[in-house]
Formats: C-alpha cells, sequence, structure tokens
C-alpha cells in the first residue's frame, strides 16, 4: 500500500503540472458550460409563463441544443480525457530510463501500475465533478429551479457512471503504454479504439446482425416481424460490447424518468404512442437504478479485464534500462 | 573470520529463444568485496545482473541474493540492494532533492530521516551545489554521480552499478572510481559492477569475473588471473588487457 500511495502522491502533482491535460480539461469544461448554458437559456424562453415540468433541472443535461446535448457531448470527448491522463503512463518511464530504476525499488510491479490508475481516476472525478457543479449552478441561475433530493441523486449516479466510463478509458491507455514501447504509438493505438468504439460500432454491429440474422422479405407478416426482432436482437448484443453504447444507454436512462427502457428499438405505432403517452408517469429514481445497474456491472467489469491484461503483461515484462 | 557470502549464482542460464545470454553461470561474492564485472558489450553483463535483482527470470539455475532468491522474494531483495541501471534516467522537471526524496519514500524512508541524509549524500557526490536545479540540467557526469546518491539513499548492503563511468570524462570516470571505491571501504557495503574498460576494473576492483558471449571465462584477483592465464611467475610485470586478450582470443 506504501507504494501506492507514494507513487500515486507523485502522479498527481505530475498531473496538476501537465500542460496538455490542463489543456484539454479547459476545452471540455469550456465545451460542456456552452451547450449547458445554451440549452438553459433557451428553456428560460421557451418556458416563460409557463408551469415548470418535473425533472426539468434533469434537461439541461439531457436535452440536445443546438448540436447535442452535454451528455452526449461527455460521451464522445469524455474518453480523451481518459486517454490524454494514461497513453504514456509506463512508457513515458520508460523512454526516460526510470522504470528500471522505479522497478527495482522494493514495492511491487502493480503498484506502479495501480497508483497511476488512481491518480488519474482522480483527476478525472475533479474534472466531471466540478464539471457537474459548474452547469448545476449555472442552471439555478438560468432557470431559477433549485434540484431536489431525487434530481440531485440521478446527477449522483451519472457521475459515478461517467467516471467510470472515462476511468476505462483510462485503463485501456494504460494499457497500451504497458504494451507499446512508444509514446506516439499508444497514443495513436488509443485513439484508434476510441475512434472504432465510439463512431463505429453500430456500423459493425448492423453488419453483424444482417450476417447472422438477416431480414427476410416474405409475405408473411408474423415472419418478416420476427426476423425483425432478431435482426435488432443481435444488433443490441453487439452494441453492447462497446463500453461507449453501455454509458450512453445508461446515462440517458438514469437522466431521463420517463424512459423505461435503455433503448426503444421496436417500432411504435400510432396506438402504442398514444398509449405510451397516457401512461407518461417518471419512474422512481430506484427503478431507474435497476434498470442502470447492469450497464454499471459492465463497464466495472470490462475496466477490470483491461486492467488484468495489463498486470499479466507488466508483471512478466523484462525491463531494461537501454 | 569467514566471510559471507552475498551473492551466489549456480549454473545459472537465461535464453532468448534460440540465442543463450547466460550459459550456466556460476559465481560467488563475499561481503565487502569489490568484484568487477569485466566484457565487451553484449557478453551477458546486464542480463545477469537483472536475474540478480529479479527484474528478469532465470530460464535455469539458481540465484541468492543476501541468501533469498530475487524471482521469490524480489521485495526482501529490493530492500537490501541499490542498483544503478546503465545510463540511468530521472525524473527531469524535478531537482535532485525531490529526485532523492521519492526513491527515499519508495523505499518507506521517512521525510524527517531521509531530509538529513539527502543533504549529507549530496555533499558526499558533489553536488550540493546545484541541488535546487532541474535534473534535466544536468551534465552526464553529475547525473551519474545523483544515480550513485539514489542508490545509497536507502542503505543498501549489495550495490549494482551497470557500466557506471561509461560516457565520462576522465574526471568524471576518476570521481566515479573514487566513490565506488570509499563505498567499500568505509561503508563496508558489497559492489558488483559490470564494466568494458578494462584499465577501471583493475583499478578498483578485489576480484574480477571475465565473461565473454555469455560464458564466465575467468575468476579471481589480478594475479590469480595473471598467473593462471598467462602463466606468469609472480612479480613480473603485466596488464589485464593483456590477460584480457588472451581469454578474448581463446573464447
Amino acid at each position: 500500500m506504501h507504494g501506492i500511495f507514494t507513487i500515486y502522491k507523485k502522479e498527481m502533482e505530475d498531473h496538476f503540472s501537465s500542460t496538455r491535460f490542463l489543456l484539454i480539461t479547459a476545452l471540455i469544461v469550456m465545451v460542456g458550460v456552452i451547450i449547458a448554458s445554451m440549452v438553459g437559456m433557451s428553456m428560460r424562453d421557451e418556458l416563460q409563463g409557463m408551469a415548470k415540468p418535473d425533472f426539468i433541472f434533469l434537461l439541461l443535461f439531457t436535452s440536445t441544443g443546438k448540436l447535442f446535448s452535454f451528455i452526449q457531448f461527455i460521451g464522445f470527448f469524455g474518453p480523451l480525457i481518459g486517454i490524454i491522463l494514461g497513453f504514456d503512463a509506463i512508457n513515458r518511464e520508460r523512454t526516460g530510463r526510470t522504470l528500471s530504476k522505479l522497478v527495482s525499488q522494493p514495492i511491487y510491479r502493480d503498484a506502479i501500475i495501480n497508483g497511476k490508475f488512481l491518480a488519474g481516476m482522480t483527476m478525472i472525478a475533479i474534472v466531471m465533478v466540478s464539471l457537474v457543479v459548474i452547469i448545476a449552478g449555472l442552471g439555478i441561475r438560468l432557470i431559477g429551479v433549485v434540484p431536489g433530493a431525487e434530481e440531485l441523486g440521478r446527477l449522483l449516479i451519472y457521475l459515478v457512471l461517467s467516471i467510470l466510463y472515462i476511468s476505462f478509458w483510462l485503463g485501456a491507455a494504460i494499457l497500451f503504454s504497458v504494451v507499446f514501447r512508444s509514446t506516439a504509438t499508444s497514443a495513436l493505438a488509443s485513439l484508434a479504439v476510441w475512434i472504432g468504439l465510439s463512431f463505429f460500432i453500430g456500423l459493425g454491429g448492423s453488419l453483424l446482425a444482417d450476417a447472422i440474422a438477416p431480414m427476410t422479405q416474405t409475405a408473411d407478416m408474423a415472419q418478416a416481424q420476427d426476423s425483425f426482432v432478431k435482426n435488432a436482437e443481435v444488433q443490441r448484443v453487439a452494441s453492447l460490447l462497446s463500453p461507449a453504447t453501455l454509458y450512453g444507454d445508461a446515462t440517458s436512462t438514469i437522466l431521463d424518468p420517463l424512459r423505461k427502457t435503455p433503448r426503444s428499438f421496436v417500432l411504435m405505432g400510432p396506438m402504442e404512442r398514444i398509449s405510451l403517452s397516457r401512461f407518461q408517469n417518471p419512474l422512481p429514481l430506484l427503478q431507474s437504478v435497476v434498470i442502470v445497474a447492469p450497464f454499471l456491472i459492465s463497464l466495472i467489469a470490462i475496466t477490470f479485464v483491461c486492467f488484468g491484461i495489463c498486470y499479466a503483461v507488466f508483471m512478466r515484462q523484462e525491463i531494461r534500462s537501454t | 573470520m569467514e566471510k559471507e557470502t552475498v551473492i551466489r549464482m549456480e549454473e545459472l542460464t537465461k535464453r532468448y529463444g534460440a540465442q543463450t545470454a547466460v550459459n550456466r553461470l556460476s559465481l560467488k561474492v563475499l561481503e565487502g568485496e569489490i568484484f568487477g564485472f569485466l566484457g565487451p558489450n553484449g557478453a551477458g553483463k546486464t542480463t545477469t545482473m537483472l536475474m540478480l535483482l529479479g527484474l528478469t527470470e532465470p530460464t535455469s539455475g539458481t540465484v541468492r541474493v543476501c541468501g533469498y532468491d530475487p524471482a521469490r522474494d524480489p521485495l526482501k531483495v529490493k530492500e537490501m540492494i541499490g542498483y544503478l541501471p546503465e545510463n540511468v534516467g530521472f525524473y527531469e522537471d524535478m531537482d535532485a532533492r525531490q529526485n532523492l526524496r521519492y526513491i527515499a519514500r519508495l523505499n518507506r524512508i521517512p521525510d524527517k530521516v531521509s531530509t538529513g541524509r539527502i543533504d549529507r549524500l549530496l555533499e558526499e557526490v558533489e553536488l550540493a551545489k546545484e541541488a535546487d536545479k532541474r535534473v534535466g540540467s544536468y551534465s552526464k557526469g553529475m547525473r551519474q554521480r545523483l544515480g550513485i546518491a539514489e542508490v545509497l539513499i536507502k542503505e543498501p548492503k549489495v550495490v549494482f552499478l551497470d557500466e557506471p563511468t561509461i560516457g565520462l570524462d576522465p574526471d568524471g570516470t576518476n570521481r566515479m572510481l573514487d566513490l565506488i571505491q570509499g563505498l567499500s571501504r568505509e561503508r563496508r557495503m558489497t559492489i558488483f559492477f559490470s564494466s568494458h574498460l578494462l584499465d577501471q576494473v583493475q583499478r578498483v576492483s578485489d576480484r574480477i569475473g571475465i565473461m565473454i558471449q555469455g560464458k564466465l571465462v575467468a575468476v579471481g584477483s589480478l594475479d590469480d588471473l595473471a598467473q593462471r592465464g598467462l602463466g606468469l611467475e609472480e612479480g613480473e610485470a603485466y596488464t589485464l588487457e593483456e590477460i584480457y586478450m588472451k581469454y578474448f582470443k581463446e573464447a
């Protein structure tokens, strides 16, 4: 434990003085606040003279402004924070020739990875918490509503999810920094995986679905429906492999009490729409948590898988100074 | 009084694929000794050190450092040894004191104890004046001396130095060799150092091992080597170079 704490402290000092971390954080905080304040201002105009709907405070985070909502923005670009904090964690020490010195001190090797991971995770938590607090404060000013206990609870769960999600990327980036000797390679590899999982997994999922369960063109209604559902099911399972999808589904469910399923893929006819709108009552917090729990567990699980590989590679690696 | 065996290797072998880096090496190093490990580049000196430190696992054979197996009890071994890798690196934007403090903390030395020790060591390696400068601005010789200070901060029993004088100017080399000798004489530390520079090994070592292509071809004090290797009588003049070249040609 001692070694972890010492490394943690040093890494924290490094992060706070690291220019690139400060830059990316400034960028993300700035854009996030701009998005949320745009949403807040348009909400203030629209709601003038109207009764305020329930959970209006959460709309600040979930409603789409001009381009995308705050949570979509964090879903896309949040991983960059994790990547920037982690992509050179180990190979920077290798190129600086400090790694062989470090591993010859009386600390366990996993203490090096754990210390670095925990420091990165703390930084992520600091960024996310301050971002949400800034937006919440702005929201109180703009729409004049103080969030209730349930809204705060939902925001808290959103924060936990976000910190875990970005930490997954931190873990992945640290893994690449163990595997690749050059910092440029590990940065590029992390970015490639980020782009792949965030933007192209949907594409791959539908390709896979068409290959496994092609939609049949038949006159038989029941059969066509059946094949459609199967196709959609395969797509859903494929997308669950992507942490980006997991996170996106989980956050939009937790922040939107009216959502009862993480994703509605079934075609809705007019009758379904009417019946749905008739039961537009919000889900209690606990029920939303029940929906989100599997996502949370999967996120933690894939982070652990990342770590498992990291340990396996790093523990057995021979570390030379040259 | 019988001296304790600090480092013991038996039939130690390390293979990388088809290539044998260290071939059935058996060697003992006694307490308080300066052991010079001589050999050309790529002879397996660094690999041997890595196995002694538990930084890589031997393919076969046994290693004991202070009675512990570095592969099984790495922390026990690492508590007692100091290692200066070839071309040691530092955290460039920290100053000498901060670098030393970090290593001290990793060794569980409380700050109260390490503060005094850091000052003393910086004095000893003649870096006290530059202690508050960023290590990034240090010259090669200063870095190497800081490396020694870093090794000594944990007050080890055994010190492993990998090519400690490589790239140093004559003055830097002299200072380094004096430091090494001082460690053994004044602090009774066991020193295991590798080099491919004959005159330096000759100057400071109590005993010498010559390693060529993964094999230890000769061990002993300089006189032993001269008598056995060159077949000289006692008192005849020789240089380590002659001895070395003889073994080198045989191999």
